[in-house]
């Protein structure tokens, strides 16, 4: 797959930070729209679009593509955002984010947006479809040269159709897919491990057939060395469980269940009042950028 | 009367030849299996019953056998719709799409996958298994639903040809299928297209009383066999056969009921939501016209023989009939 170097990791980094602020931006102008989830998977989407995904933003539909399915819909303004990022349509777009007649439909839908792989939002059923094109690639090359991203949340590990796809991905040997798990330990109701706990989580993967990697979903270089070993597995699926921080990069919105469901604005109150949410998250996010040096 | 050319030649004899509609769905996937290479198939746990089996056999590579697992056959054929493929998935209607029916919403329908969702075992002359595996709600749940086409075939001979028709047509489709066996109503060069109507009996123009009965799947050939017997008894009674319920044939359907005047449906489904209800739907601002809407009058089945609870749900032949003769005894106030 190649190699990641400090050049381009700090590249990322700042690719990233860029992303967050534009999500922020969209989601303020949305007023509705999830917050934790986007934030905290940026880096892993970054990694997928601006490095290890076979794509092009010019022709979206270009038959040799790699395939990234996002299950869970709702953190679609990191999606859009590392789209529009990655020059697949206009940044300037983003701020229509769930505004009527918008192709940044609130939940993402396939035929709206050119270059989406699906639509998505109900939970639980993006892993089967992957699976599905998995197979179906496999059955036209049994050596294709594609990978499909199957990109999850730990909540939706809930959902029964999740683990038929699980056993399914594993019946089927499926080598060239490689799911990612955001491991963020929260859900709208709260704590994963209080509203339905996952753990061993590893374990329960592994016990369906897949191969499992558990890594920092904020660590560049460990990400991509996983996303390496995953590629390199023959007669398995790989699954990859990402930790990762909710609201990574807004210190004062980390780690709080309460930003699953809420913009900058109508968050909780704890640290930052509701009228001050979205100018300080950008600030925070601005200075951020300032911190990361880029010869 | 002369009995159409579109009928099949023992359909109105003592001895008609009995097939079931699924019977004639697996010798069409099997006829895909050679002249479309994209076409794959899905099963859940189900691929003898459905007839999938041939298929399976012949093309065991275009197979993919998911298990008990009716959420995960929508969304994986889905999947590989995304990659070129034109999969067909097939289990019991009541499970598909029955309990996976927001995965074909979200995934196939508003995705606009062109998956082709096979639904057998439909209706109540499922029989012994009970009201459990009797669908009779999975027109109206399919319906309902944007992009989705409806198609019920009446005969093992039009399931065939339909089968074959799904493949080529580039929509997401709903077919249900029966599983018994079930008089052969259409021959070989009987037209079939999707989206269109075809009229199998047209009523004795010496009869001053006249019915239009509109039919769709296993009931169609109930509904042709009543309308030859009423024709004979003095009531002039016309067959229009829906094998495609969504898209609705409009013409058909208008020019049936300015002939006709008065209606008859009849469906192996709920009278809520099915056959019934998408033409009275169309009928209502079109050319309103009085409809005798014969099917499960809003309960669920129980376990019998076939002919029994068709009977005792009044969809059969002598329930049409009963009901034709009813509608020229009670004047009928529009």
């Amino acid at each position: 797959m190649g190699y990641l170097s400090d050049h381009e990791e700090k590249t990322l980094m700042r690719t990233a930070n860029e992303i967050r602020q534009s999500i922020i931006e969209s989601l303020i102008a949305a007023g509705s729209g999830h917050t934790a989830g986007p934030l905290g998977m940026t880096d892993v989407f970054t990694l997928l679009f601006f490095k290890v995904a076979k794509l092009d933003p010019k022709d979206p539909s270009w038959s040799e593509r790699d395939r990234i399915v996002l299950s869970n819909g709702h953190i679609c303004p990191l999606l859009y955002a590392t789209m529009a990022h990655r020059g697949f349509f206009p940044k300037e777009e983003l701020l229509t984010l769930r505004k009527f007649g918008s192709r940044l439909q609130g939940h993402p839908h396939r035929a709206a947006l050119p270059g989406l792989e699906t639509t998505s939002g109900p939970l639980g059923s993006g892993l089967s479809q992957a699976v599905g094109m998995a197979i179906a690639d496999r059955m036209d090359n049994p050596f294709t040269p594609k990978y499909v991203y199957a990109l999850m949340s730990d909540g939706e590990l809930q959902e029964g159709n999740t683990w038929e796809a699980l056993m399914l991905a594993g019946k089927e040997k499926l080598h060239n897919l490689i799911a990612i798990v955001d491991r963020n330990g929260i859900q709208i109701d709260g704590f994963t491990k209080d509203i339905m706990p996952l753990e061993p989580l590893a374990e329960k993967f592994a016990a369906f057939n897949w191969d499992v990697q558990e890594v920092d979903g904020h660590n560049f270089h460990a990400l991509y060395d996983a996303i390496g070993k995953a590629q390199s597995v023959f007669g398995q699926p790989s699954i990859i469980i990402a930790h990762t921080i909710p609201s990574r990069g807004v210190d004062v919105f980390e780690r709080d269940f309460r930003w699953h469901g809420n913009p900058p604005g109508k968050g909780p109150e704890t640290s930052v009042p509701k009228d001050k949410q979205g100018e300080i998250a950008l600030r925070k996010l601005r200075t951020l950028n300032d911190m990361i040096p880029v010869e | 009367m002369t009995p159409s050319p579109h009928l099949h030649e023992a359909l109105l004899t003592e001895k008609p030849l009995m097939r079931a509609t699924r019977d004639g769905f697996g010798e069409g996937l099997h006829d895909l299996g050679e002249l479309n290479p994209q076409v794959v198939a899905l099963c859940a746990d189900l691929t003898e019953s459905t007839r999938m089996q041939a298929f399976a056999e012949a093309y065991p590579h275009r197979f993919v056998q998911v298990g008990v697992a009716e959420q995960n056959l929508a969304t994986v054929a889905s999947g590989m719709a995304a990659m070129g493929k034109i999969p067909f998935i097939a289990s019991y209607a009541m499970f598909s799409p029955g309990r996976n029916w927001e995965q074909i919403r979200t995934t196939i329908a508003y995705n606009d996958r062109p998956v082709k969702i096979i639904g057998a075992h439909a209706g109540i002359s499922v029989g012994p298994d009970g009201a459990t595996h009797q669908a009779i709600e999975d027109i109206a749940l399919m319906r309902v639903m944007p992009n989705m086409v409806v198609v019920a075939p009446c005969d093992a001979i039009e399931a065939r040809k339909a089968t074959i028709a799904l493949a080529a047509y580039d929509s997401p489709i709903y077919m249900r299928l029966g599983r018994e066996k079930t008089p052969v109503v259409t021959n070989d060069t009987t037209p079939f297209s999707i989206g269109k109507g075809i009229e199998l009996v047209t009523r004795d123009p010496a009869h001053t009383k006249k019915v239009g009965i509109i039919a769709t799947g296993t009931a169609t050939p109930e509904a042709v066999r009543a309308a030859h017997a009423l024709n004979e008894q003095g009531i002039g009674a016309s067959v229009l056969h829906l094998a495609t319920i969504k898209p609705l044939d409009r013409d058909a359907v208008l020019a049936f009921a300015q002939s006709h005047g008065v209606l008859i449906t009849v469906e192996e489904h709920q009278v809520y939501g099915g056959l019934g209800s998408a033409v009275a739907e169309y009928l209502a601002t079109t050319h309103p016209t009085p409809i005798s809407f014969l099917g499960v009058q809003d309960r669920f089945g129980q376990s019998g023989e076939p002919t029994e609870l068709l009977e005792h749900y009044g969809i059969n032949e002598k329930a049409i009939i009963s009901s034709a003769a009813q509608l020229f005894s009670t004047p009928v106030v529009l």
